[in-house]
């Protein structure tokens, strides 16, 4: 069932990825896609980025420092997301350990898939992206219910959230019961469309 | 009434229910196409959750992305890059069973990629919204409708209730003035567009193309265009119906026959957006001006005309892409030495397509020691190419010449380029490693990819066709 979890908040330090533009066969390559399951696809997140040609971890990628391990939230570049739209991005992202993705940018159908799977997707300002991207390792708490980021010294940011994206991030709703609740005007709908044909 | 665009009669025809501040809006679903691989997880969550597929009538599938492209073996095995892309198929041949769905499978004259098969037999009609769990759903707003990818999360909504739930886009109009001059494609004409307004430039937007230069096109070459309106940010491309369209379809499977085609045609002469109506934003592209482009980076937006120099990176994020592609500012992507050249996938997989690359490559051969691969679009693109005896130009020239399918567009079906080798390709997608792991993709137009086959560096096509027109 792909009923979320209630998720309230996200609290952890954050890790950066200064690129732009990173698409999702970047986030997680085509000749992984022939899983027909949702899980297990945490191990090949970024994989041609994080591992070195012989398996090992690939001590440039920034996601392999010691001090990004276990960070539940990535800050990245620009248009984070772009390219196909395959929902094995989230998945991946969200069997790796990532809660929240904050860019000043992110492209839609990346987006859309991400909060249908509970993990939030930020956008903010550039200014704010840009103090974010200078200071990896910040420590973040991101409260859903006010759309706001708490940052350690006090300050906060506020981010635009959509309200159902909100509503159903913190009930765990999942938006297949809620169509199926429609369904009395999407038959009338299919009534007038066939009558009018 | 306030005059509207083509996005908003099409919107309006589609809302099930209106969007609020506190719900989206429910959006019905005319055309749902479905393949193998962002398919079997939503299937499973129907089976889960016990419920039926809506409307099977409204769902049509095919085979593409995971599929070989070479033939079966004597014993009728198909050589599969992994038991894993087998169970996919497998995996998605007993979800249409299950669930009643119409399947253009192994066994189908039809089968193809799904965004040149749609059109092919007539499922993708002016005024409709069609979605698929691809982003190349765009490639369906050449006809006037509104077509999108989603996920594999939506691709089960529309499967049980046939609609979405969506806030409506912003439109972007993008006018094409003036006319494209003779080798220069619609593939050079929208990869200029993406150079143009960058990769996010569409982030938030459906554009629809309008002007001369669009009008001028045919629905090929309209589907070229629309197909990548995604690798510009955009959800959806549109291009209002005219009689180029209406010609294409006419006849063809699964449009309406006799008095329902005429009342089909009427009621689409309407969709086109109204004098007056507005766009949220607005862009002009000349087409006299645009060359043959290629792409010399890591996204579409990466984009020159083959002459011009490659610019300098703008910063560290560029520079790597440079790296990546081992080009250098200052040196046009011209005369780069190639190692396999890909002509096929739903943004150039169409007969007209393969006609331009055998244009160039009748009475010639691939350069030693590169590869050429020529994959038709769909069962039948392969068909019609080979009545025209198109096959036989490629493999003469030394090309392999393949069953249907996505094929090196993604490379997940064992069709790839080695690390570090440079592929012209008619796709869509120069992302790292897209076509195999450290693979460097130069996105170009079948002429383009044709002429650089021949000579074995990327070449400008207009150095053959001169040669022809001379002769
Ligand atoms: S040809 Fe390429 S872009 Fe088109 S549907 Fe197949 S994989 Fe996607």
């Amino acid at each position: 069932m792909s009923t979320n979890s209630p998720l309230t908040y996200v609290h952890s330090r954050t890790a950066v990825l200064r690129d732009e533009n990173i698409d999702t066969d970047r986030i997680i390559p085509a000749r992984f896609l022939t899983t027909t399951q949702r899980t297990g696809l945490g191990r090949h997140c970024f994989e041609d980025w994080r591992y070195a040609a012989d398996g090992s971890d690939n001590p440039a990628f920034a996601l392999n420092q010691p001090s990004a391990r276990g960070c539940a939230i990535l800050v990245a570049g620009r248009n984070f997301g772009c390219g196909s739209s395959r929902e094995h991005a989230p998945w991946a992202l969200l069997d790796y350990g990532i809660q929240a993705v904050i860019s000043n940018e992110i492209a839609d159908i990346f987006r859309g898939n991400a909060l249908k799977n509970g993990l939030l997707a930020i956008v903010l300002s550039d200014a704010e992206h840009r103090w974010l991207l200078d200071n990896p390792g910040v420590e973040l708490r991101i409260d859903i219910a006010d759309s706001t980021i708490r940052l350690p010294d006090g300050g906060s940011i506020r981010f635009a959230l959509d309200a159902f994206a909100r509503h159903c991030l913190l009930n765990g709703v999942d938006q297949m019961g809620f169509l199926l609740q429609q369904d009395a005007d999407i038959a009338a709908y299919e009534h007038r469309m066939e009558n009018a044909a | 009434m306030t005059p509207r665009t083509l996005l908003d009669k099409l919107w309006d025809a589609h809302r099930v229910s209106a969007e609020t501040e506190s719900t989206p809006g429910v959006l019905y679903i005319d055309l749902h196409l479905v393949h193998e691989v962002t398919s079997p997880q939503a299937f499973d969550e129907l089976r889960s959750r016990g419920l039926k597929v809506r409307r099977p009538d409204r769902t049509l599938a095919t085979l593409d992305h995971s599929t070989p492209t070479l033939p079966p073996d004597a014993d009728g095995r198909r050589p599969y890059y992994t038991k894993e892309a087998e169970t996919q198929v497998a995996t998605l041949e007993a979800n249409v069973r299950e669930f009643g769905i119409d399947l253009m499978g192994w066994d189908s004259p039809q089968r193809g990629i799904v965004h040149v098969a749609g059109p092919e037999v007539g499922a993708t009609q002016p005024g409709m919204t069609i979605v698929c769990g691809d982003s190349h759903t765009a490639t369906h707003g050449a006809f006037g409708s509104l077509a999108f990818g989603i996920g594999t999360t939506e691709v089960g909504h529309v499967l049980a209730t046939q609609c979405l739930l969506q806030r409506k886009p912003k439109s972007l109009a993008i006018h094409v003035d003036g006319g494209l001059q003779p080798g220069v494609t619609a593939k050079d004409l929208i990869l200029h567009i993406i150079g143009t307004i960058g990769i996010g430039g569409g982030t938030g937007h459906v554009i629809e193309y309008t002007g001369e230069a669009i009008r001028a096109l045919s629905m090929e070459e309209r589907m070229t265009v629309c197909n990548m309106s995604i690798e510009a940010g955009a959800r959806a491309g549109l291009i209002a119906p005219d009689d180029t369209t209406f010609a294409w379809l006419e006849g063809r499977e699964r449009v309406p026959k006799g008095d329902a085609w005429e009342r089909a045609v009427a009621a689409w002469r309407t969709l086109p957006s109204d004098e007056g109506a507005r766009y949220d934003r607005e862009v002009r592209v000349d087409a006299s001006t645009i060359q043959p482009s290629v792409t010399y980076g890591t996204h579409p937006g990466m984009v020159v005309p083959i002459h011009a120099p490659v610019p300098a990176a703008a910063d560290a994020i560029e520079q790597r892409a440079l790296d990546y592609m081992k080009v250098s500012a200052g040196k046009p992507i011209a005369g780069e030495s190639v190692d396999v050249v890909f002509v096929g996938s739903c943004t150039n997989g169409r007969l007209s397509d393969l006609r331009e690359a055998a244009g160039i490559l009748r009475g010639r051969r691939v350069a030693e020691g590169v590869r050429m691969l020529v994959v038709p679009g769909s069962e039948q693109v392969r068909r019609d190419a080979e009545r025209e005896g198109l096959h036989e130009v490629f493999r003469a020239a030394g090309a392999e010449w393949r069953e249907p399918g996505c094929s090196m567009c993604i490379a997940m079906n064992g069709d790839l380029a080695q690390p570090g080798q440079l592929v012209v390709a008619t796709s869509n997608r120069n992302f790292e490693g897209r076509q195999g792991k450290g693979a460097r993709t130069v996105l170009a137009s079948p002429l383009v990819a044709a002429a650089s086959a021949v000579a074995g560096r990327v070449t400008d096509p207009r150095e053959y066709m001169n040669q022809e027109a001379a002769a």
